[in-house]
């Protein structure tokens, strides 16, 4: 029971870890023209989730389990080793700033929450740990599981974007919302996909690549004047 | 068809290379042709159509230190179906050693209706090795709903990661064509220059065509989609492999 409520509030958009000021690439989407109503949000979203949801779902659920898992002794070594193999799977460096900026603003509100929980274990990489690995460990400290863990993730994938989705086109939040429902079971799916993933070695993880994911994101990251963070 | 082909490439000595072993099997057939000064030049030739499903091919690559090695094909190659239910694969695996210099310039790949196929290229380099590679996906024949291709490359720099993508196009790949991967775009690649003598580079974009710098090493992509395979060559053609060769 108490899982229920925990897994609810690390999924929600106001935990207070900034998700809100992210539009997860649909602003740059928005600017080019790609994205101008409700259909061509929901093959944003379906795209989104098939990539960087399920890279994203696989990481939280992979340091998930390196925490949960892993003798203490081999922590450090497993989740350095996933910061540099999400590295690899990030070639847009606006995108790998964005993620560790994310990180640090999770890893802020987990050390408040979970004073007692170990964070130490996470890569003093320069920046910070990339946010999937972060979310990994707030699970962990929060008692989800993997299979939590992974839905967390994907579900935040989507649903930034698409609450970004309302403001940055004006669009129907209750078609919006319907959207997402729509999109439930397919979400619930990739959060499987990525939680079995874990189990992999972490070369092995999904590496789900967006060749517009990274265009947008530079794109974006010139930008002088913006309604979101990335 | 199951085939099997191995390059083995090394320094001759007086600043060229040569090929110690240079072995294919249908439909995967090497030839080399007069090189490009030092770097030894192999040419794929299709033995056979397709890949079909139910193909398996496999190709390994090892370039040692001081050799260099061009890799091109004569032409695309068009993944078509064939057996139900089964899967074309290509597998290429290169291991380039410190000092030495693999350049893979294939031809596109084109993904046809009803396809399914697997590219998996796996490339492990040392300190001091260097890498071109180029990628290049068209979704369909001229008009043709693609089938499903999934280009999954693999790179290691140093014995660190360097570069990890799985590009997946047509049925099977959720959204693949929206706006948050191709946008309608029917033409997508991208190029990896790995130069340990080359500065790091800023990132840049200019309309569907970004220059990434990567974390894992001294690396740069880029990445683009096209409205067609030959305007995707010009962006990751000759005048770019121009300022970097």
């Amino acid at each position: 029971m108490a899982t229920s409520s925990l897994l609810l509030l690390l999924a929600d958009g106001r935990f207070p870890a900034g998700a809100h000021a992210h539009s997860g690439g649909l602003e740059a989407a928005v600017a080019a023209g790609r994205v101008t109503d409700l259909a061509s949000l929901e093959a944003f979203l379906a795209g989104r989730l098939a990539t960087a949801g399920l890279v994203g779902a696989a990481f939280a659920a992979a340091a998930h389990r390196a925490v949960t898992s892993a003798g203490p002794a081999v922590r450090g070594s497993t989740l350095a080793l996933l910061d540099a193999e999400l590295d690899a799977r990030t070639a847009a460096p606006a995108l790998r700033t964005v993620s560790r900026r994310q990180g640090r603003a999770l890893l802020r509100a987990g050390r408040a929450i979970w004073p007692e929980a170990s964070f130490d274990d996470l890569p003093r990489t320069p920046g910070g740990a990339h946010q999937p690995l972060v979310l990994g460990l707030l699970c962990a400290a929060a008692g989800l599981s993997r299979a939590e863990t992974a839905t967390v993730a994907a579900h935040g994938t989507v649903t930034g974007a698409a609450s970004a989705g309302v403001r940055l086109l004006g669009l129907d939040p209750y078609q919006v919302q319907a959207l997402l429902v729509g999109l439930a079971d397919r979400c619930d799916g990739t959060a499987a996909e990525a939680a079995r993933a874990a189990d992999d070695p972490p070369e092995r993880l999904p590496a789900a690549a967006a060749p517009l994911a990274d265009i947008h994101a530079e794109a974006h990251a010139t930008w002088e004047v913006r309604l979101f963070a990335s | 068809m199951r085939a099997f082909a191995r390059v083995v490439a090394r320094a001759d000595g007086r600043g060229g290379t040569v090929l110690a072993e240079l072995r294919g099997e249908t439909p995967l057939l090497l030839r080399q042709t007069p090189g490009h000064g030092r770097a030894a030049t192999v040419y794929v030739v299709g033995g056979a159509a397709g890949p079909l499903a139910g193909d398996d091919l496999r190709l390994e690559i090892d370039v040692g230190e001081g050799a260099a090695v061009r890799v091109h094909t004569v032409a695309a190659s068009v993944a078509l179906p064939g057996r139900p239910d089964a899967v074309s694969r290509m597998a290429v695996r290169a291991v380039v050693h410190d000092g030495g210099a693999l350049h893979w310039l294939p031809e596109q790949l084109v993904a046809a209706a009803g396809c399914a196929h697997l590219a998996e290229s796996q490339v492990e380099l040392a300190a001091g090795a260097r890498l071109t590679w180029r990628d290049e996906v068209i979704c369909g024949r001229y008009g043709e709903t693609p089938g499903a291709a999934v280009v999954h490359t693999r790179v290691d720099y140093d014995g660190r990661p360097l570069l990890r993508q799985s590009l997946a196009v047509g049925p099977g790949a959720p959204g693949w064509a929206g706006p948050a991967v191709l946008g309608g775009a029917p033409a997508t690649g991208s190029l990896l220059v790995v130069d340990p003598s080359r500065p790091a580079e800023a990132a840049t974009v200019e309309g569907t065509l970004a220059r990434l710098p990567l974390a894992g090493g001294p690396a740069t992509l880029w990445t683009a989609t096209a409205p067609d395979a030959h305007t995707l060559r010009a962006h990751l053609g000759d005048a770019t492999l121009a300022t970097v060769v």
